[in-house]
């Protein structure tokens, strides 16, 4: 691989985020998520509320025993009362400023997420089409569905909670500071190995959960295929075959899951011993402390209390934290896309305009590589005149769908430039480039809806008259009047409900209808019959005079239609001139035409 | 809301039972962590209050401590946290196994039902759904076996500590079975809330992926019509509604959460307070209150694990009730037990076939659309038929009928008088190969994609590229046969996928060989070298072929016309083009628009004398 494909090929994937720190993710997320942010300081302080509550009662509690139940003289009722009362209006505030937690956590959340999703969405589609080509579908959609999920219930509790539960572990550490320094500083001497082991767990179970999110995306990269492709599966019978593909895919998640589940538990666990372990530890020292009379035992059971009040969030919060790096393997994925730029971009408000009539195009001295592959097209230079119809030919894979994706900007050369009435396409904005020259590619495709909907696609505001009257003028409406319900019937899956040469039909009336001035027809009616296909072609020819078209065709009645024809091998253009012209010069096209003269005279 | 509890309850049994049967062992292994767990974090106060007593107090009553009893100290305080710690990690360790086997299990089975059931099953099912249900459904119920085993092993928890509390005193112990109730009762309420939340949570859940996966299919479409705008509106309407049914599940929770975290805080209160009544009156020592206060603090936390296998279940059930939508899902084909004999060309009749497709009519209700009336075929070994006809008439749906992708309504294929009903699953694509009009590239090399798993050497994989006319594009790939195609075969232009699936049949050797406008997109001169090509090496070939192109309906020794799904006329060429009208002016289409053109252009040169004789310019190469 050379060089500068290497280049391309990093230039042109997916970033994966890996690169990207906890902390990074973290603060990126919350960034494209602003909502995670706002008003997240009231919610702090009714969380704190509601902790202090929480701490109350443990607290009120002990007063009872020591003060009311254990006081001189036999238990004081009263002050039992007193307290208990005190208890529940702390449960009190502590239930009601949950629930607002809560509420407010789930809305921010949410509100946040969707806002996350919406721009993964959105940005998986401004990407160059060769980047959206180097991920499967199935891994895309998993971006926008459950690795968006994977973070919500982190933001809805974990977040907050690792915040209340550094509180705690402050309160609680002054606390026992206060009771006892030196039983303290045992404490935190204890739990000197937990953080270590945190810190380096965070980075194992990261890792895990990162895996997960993949496994999870080749997975259903898989599954898709026994979806997508049931037809081919079940003409090859290679059904086993295909489930032998997802199961490997399913295993390799499910094995990836327990893995990251086990590290986590090692990670929790270790969190849960120290813990125990402290108190173990707290009773030896405390003994020994009270033995020499510096702590009485009350002091010491006392102070255990405390060490379960420091233990108990330090607990909750490295649960948390791999919860965390759950959320943060499926954020990385997510803001992975977001930051991968799109190379083939919208000049936005700064790009040019183009007003509304024919267009010229000019490639001057393009070259073209796919990423990591060798050049495709070489120095082409062309001149398509306003109002022409031009036909392009040529062998199979000798870039005919290339130059039409140059020249629609679903890619940018590689080298020289593109130019459209003079303008260099990179410059063009989009909403101008993409209402004046449509794109009918060689796969077309439908969305499951009605046939009207799908045909209006391009433009949604064309009323059911302007649609039957673009049917019309292709002569397109005796076809549809054979259809079931017409224009309200369903087209199915990806227009699976369509016999291919009806699927052919609407994808050129939806182009069409949506009016450009340059019209690119990739093998746009290959499967059309020919008498269709003539009919079509005729209607197209009175219609699209006055704006320029190209069209990519094998079935040379094509050719012999258009003003020029130009004629692709090997990613040059070999001839070009109008049919009559080509077919003397005896050249590459007159071979072609020999070839489809033999199929044709055999008449 | 108007989901009964009791049947969330119940089919949420049915799932837990159906879960434990899927894996009773590491389940069993969980719920023994976990009983583990619960007995030793009950006995923790208990352990506590021993050592206190037997150790600490006597040390510092005596004013000094030995060796030995901080050894014991040490000792049983240690030996209590590494069993819970045992316990703990069984659990969840187990726990988890169990639940990602689950998960594993069904996802097979229900990618096994997606390979299994008809294509017309697939039609009515959008694959962003299917999607959803093979991921995010099976993954929500089995989710629940995270905190099940929990919930189970605090039950023995909540015995063993209702136990200790009636030996200290039933009459503490019956202020805390009082609230126990409560706190199931607020569970059950918060369900019956939940459920049908969950429900369209998890509905909108799939509908967020339907979108964003025929969205991401369309990319191309949406991008050459500048659509993105809308696109992204489509996708901004269902996940605003995830968004909002998912705060709506929020705010359910965040109702019930609260109170039901105040449950057990308001019963350790009721506790101490009777308690120190009956201290007072003197039943009861305040040791024993203390002791029945802790019991119920500590118990308080693991009881709401039980609270949230009960917020677990209605997504359970609901995902549930998805996933065997599929798993229950009927009409796959049956098959039978019979062979179609090989070694030589296939003999194919039809008999008076009939297929029609199932659709909604305008009011929604089913209907049918006929694609294949009354076809009847007879295909000599070894001869070449092709199938003639325009835009939609059933052509397509005869080639599936030919090789059991669907079955007749009425009528029969029969190959070798076999009928293919009889034939056992995988008999049909032995003998046959059908190269589909729109080519389907699998995720793999160029290899994966000809031989799709078969055993074959590199020769046999090079000659059929090379009857495909293939062989010349592959050998200059990067990685030649080895050479990733991409999904669908992304990095392939049009041509060379055709032609590769053309490989793909012909290095099966078909004794039936079904082309369905298989080079549509391959230019002419290519085409010939195919069709020449696979004259020579499909002589032992029964062939049906759907074709536009003269060059190939020349090839056949039969020509089926069809109209409308029914045959209209059948026989020789040359025949047809006598006296059938349609047909002639289908296949002849092509020959008079290029007469008619020529004509004009004769006309137009007359006109204005060579106006354009020497526009003609070779561009250098
Ligand atoms: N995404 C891609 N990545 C890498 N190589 C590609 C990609 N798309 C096309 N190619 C290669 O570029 C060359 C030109 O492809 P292109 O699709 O332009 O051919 P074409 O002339 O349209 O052929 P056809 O008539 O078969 O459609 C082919 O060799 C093809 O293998
Ligand atoms: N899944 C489906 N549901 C409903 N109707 C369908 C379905 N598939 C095809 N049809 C209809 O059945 C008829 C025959 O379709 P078929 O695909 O067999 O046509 P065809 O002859 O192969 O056409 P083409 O030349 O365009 O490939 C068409 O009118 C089509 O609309
Ligand atoms: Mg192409
Ligand atoms: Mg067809």
């Amino acid at each position: 691989m050379s060089m500068r494909s290497q280049v391309l090929v990093e230039h042109h994937g997916v970033a994966t985020g890996k690169e990207m720190t906890t902390w990074q993710t973290l603060r990126r997320g919350v960034e494209l998520s602003p909502e995670l942010r706002k008003g997240i300081w009231v919610t702090v302080l009714l969380a704190v509320l509601s902790t202090l509550g929480r701490v109350l009662v443990p607290f009120v509690v002990q007063r009872i025993t020591d003060n009311g139940l254990l006081a001189e003289g036999g238990p004081d009722t009263q002050v039992v009362a007193v307290y208990i009362g005190i208890a529940l209006v702390g449960v009190a505030v502590t239930a009601v400023s949950a629930y607002f937690v809560n509420i407010r956590l789930f809305r921010s959340s949410e509100n946040g997420l969707a806002t996350l999703r919406l721009r993964a969405f959105r940005h998986i589609h401004d990407l160059a089409m060769l980047t959206q080509n180097t991920e499967r579908r199935g891994s895309l959609v998993s971006r926008v569905t459950s690795d968006v999920d994977t973070i919500s219930m982190f933001v809805q509790f974990g977040g907050l909670m690792l915040l209340i539960n550094l509180a705690q572990i402050s309160l609680a550490t002054v606390l026992m500071v206060v009771y006892s320094p030196l039983l303290a500083l045992v404490v935190w001497l204890c739990f000197v190995p937990l953080f270590v082991i945190i810190r380096k767990f965070q980075g194992i179970v990261g890792r895990a959960y990162t895996k997960v999110r993949e496994r999870v995306g080749d997975m259903l990269g898989a599954i898709s295929e026994a979806v997508v492709g049931a037809q081919a599966i079940r003409a090859y019978g290679v059904e086993d075959r295909t489930a032998e593909r997802i199961d490997a895919a399913v295993e390799a998640h499910r094995k990836a899951a327990i893995g990251a589940q086990a590290r986590s538990v090692v990670a929790f666990t270790s969190g849960q011993l120290v813990s125990g372990l402290t108190t173990a530890v707290v009773l030896v020292v405390g003994t020994v402390l009270a033995a020499g009379g510096s702590l009485t035992l009350g002091e010491l059971l006392a102070f255990l209390f405390l060490v379960n009040l420091f233990t108990q969030p330090v607990q909750q919060a490295t649960e948390i934290l791999n919860e965390m790096q759950n959320a943060v393997a499926g954020w990385r994925r997510v803001i992975g896309i977001i930051d991968t730029p799109a190379d083939v971009s919208d000049p936005g408000d700064a790009g040019v305009t183009l007003p509304r009539g024919p267009i010229t195009v000019q490639f001057n001295e393009v070259g073209f590589a796919y990423p990591g592959g060798a050049p495709v097209l070489h120095d082409i230079d062309l001149t398509i005149a306003p109002r022409s119809r031009v036909a392009i030919v040529g062998e199979t894979g000798s870039g005919k769908s290339t130059l039409a994706k140059l020249l629609t900007r679903l890619m940018d050369s590689s080298s020289g430039h593109v130019l459209l009435d003079g303008v260099d396409l990179r410059t063009i904005r989009f909403s101008s480039l993409r209402s004046r020259v449509v794109l009918v590619p060689q796969e077309g495709f439908l969305f499951d809806g009605t046939l009207l909907d799908n045909l209006r696609f391009g433009r949604p505001e064309a009323s059911e008259q302007d649609v039957r009257l673009t049917l019309t003028e292709l002569g397109l409406d005796p076809w549809v009047a054979t259809l079931p319900l017409g224009l309200a019937t369903a087209v199915g899956q990806r227009g699976e409900s369509l016999s291919a040469g009806e699927r052919q039909l609407v994808a050129l009336a939806r182009a069409y209808l949506a009016d450009p001035d340059l019209l690119v027809l990739d093998e746009a009616t290959s499967a059309v019959d020919p008498s269709t296909e003539v009919r079509i072609q005729r209607a197209l020819d009175s219609l699209t005079r006055g704006r320029t078209s190209i069209a990519i065709a094998h079935r040379l009645s094509t050719a012999q239609a258009a003003d020029e024809v130009i004629v692709v091998d090997a990613g040059r253009i070999v001839e070009r001139g109008h049919h009559t012209e080509l077919v003397r010069l005896g050249g590459v096209y007159s071979k072609l035409h020999e070839s489809w003269v033999a199929q044709q005279q055999a008449v | 809301m108007n989901v009964p509890p009791t049947s969330t309850l119940r089919e949420g049994r049915a799932v837990i039972a159906r879960g434990i049967k899927g894996q009773p062992r590491w389940f069993a292994l969980a719920v023994v962590g976990s009983v583990v767990y619960g007995v030793m974090t009950s006995l923790t106060a208990a352990a506590i209050g021993f050592v206190v007593e037997r150790a600490v107090a006597p040390a510092i009553a005596a004013g000094h401590v030995t060796a030995s009893q901080l050894w014991f100290i040490g000792g049983v305080m240690a030996a209590v946290v590494l069993t819970t710690i045992v316990g703990v990690i069984g659990r969840r360790i187990a726990g988890g196994v169990a639940m990602f086997n689950l998960g594993a299990m069904y996802r097979r089975q229900v990618t096994r039902q997606y390979l299994r059931l008809p294509l017309s099953w697939h039609h009515r099912h959008p694959s962003g759904q299917l999607l959803s249900n093979a991921n995010a459904d099976v993954e929500a119920t089995w989710n629940i076996f995270a905190p099940l085993p929990m919930a189970l092993g605090v039950v023995v928890m909540l015995v063993f500590g209702i136990v200790q509390m009636v030996i200290v005193d039933p009459w503490l112990a019956l202020v805390g079975l009082t609230v126990f109730p409560m706190l199931f009762l607020a569970n059950v309420a918060f369900q019956r809330a939940m459920s049908p939340r969950v429900t369209r949570a998890q509905q909108l859940r799939a509908d967020v992926s339907e979108v964003a996966h025929e969205s991401f299919e369309a990319a191309l479409v949406v991008k050459s019509l500048g659509r993105e705008d809308h696109e992204a509106e489509r996708f901004r309407v269902v996940t605003h509604e995830l968004r909002d049914a998912n705060i709506e599940v929020g705010r359910t929770r965040g109702r019930f959460d609260p109170a039901i975290e105040a449950i057990p805080t308001i019963g350790t209160l009721a506790v101490l307070f009777v308690g120190t009544l009956r201290v007072s009156s003197g039943q009861l020592t305040a040791g024993q209150v203390v002791q029945v206060a802790y019991l119920f603090s500590i118990l308080a936390f693991p009881v709401r694990a039980l609270g949230w296998v009960l917020a677990e279940l209605p997504r359970a059930v609901v995902g549930w009730k998805r996933v065997s939508a599929v798993l229950d899902a009927t009409g796959s084909m049956t098959f039978g037990d019979r062979s179609l004999p090989s070694g030589a060309a296939s003999h194919l009749q039809a008999e008076r076939l009939a297929y029609a497709y199932e659709i909604e009519s305008e009011t929604g209700e089913p209907d049918l659309n006929p694609a294949v009336v009354d076809v009847t075929l007879d295909v000599a070994p070894g001869a070449t038929v092709a199938i003639v006809g325009p835009t939609g008439s059933g052509k397509s749906t005869l080639t599936n009928l030919v090789m059991r992708l669907v079955d007749p309504d009425s009528g029969a294929v029969l190959v070798d008088d076999v009928d293919l009903r009889e034939v056992r699953r995988g008999g049909v694509s032995d003998v046959a190969a059908l190269v589909a009009q729109q080519t389907f590239m699998f995720d793999d090399t160029v290899r994966g994609n000809i031989t799709l798993g078969a055993e074959r050497d590199d020769e046999s994989v090079w000659r059929a590229l090379d009857v495909a006319q293939g062989a010349g594009f592959v050998g200059r790939l990067p990685d030649g046969l080895e050479t990733h195609v991409g999904e669908r075969g992304a990095s392939l232009s049009g041509g060379q996928r055709q032609r590769i699936a053309l490989a793909r049949a012909v290095i099966r050797e078909p004794q039936l060989l079904i082309l369905d406008d298989a080079t549509s997109a391959v230019d002419p001169s290519v085409e010939q070298a195919i069709l020449a090509r696979l004259r020579e090496a499909s002589s032992g070939t029964t062939v049906l072929v759907v074709a536009y192109r003269m060059a190939t309906i020349l090839l056949a020794d039969e020509v089926v016309y069809m109209e409308g799904g029914r045959v209209v006329d059948h026989g020789s060429h040359d025949a047809l083009l006598g006296r059938c009208l349609g047909y002639e002016r289908l296949v002849t289409a092509y020959a008079r628009e290029a007469a008619e053109r020529e004509a004009i252009a004769a006309a137009e040169e007359h006109d204005e004398h060579g106006r354009g004789a020497d526009a003609a310019e070779e561009v250098s190469r």
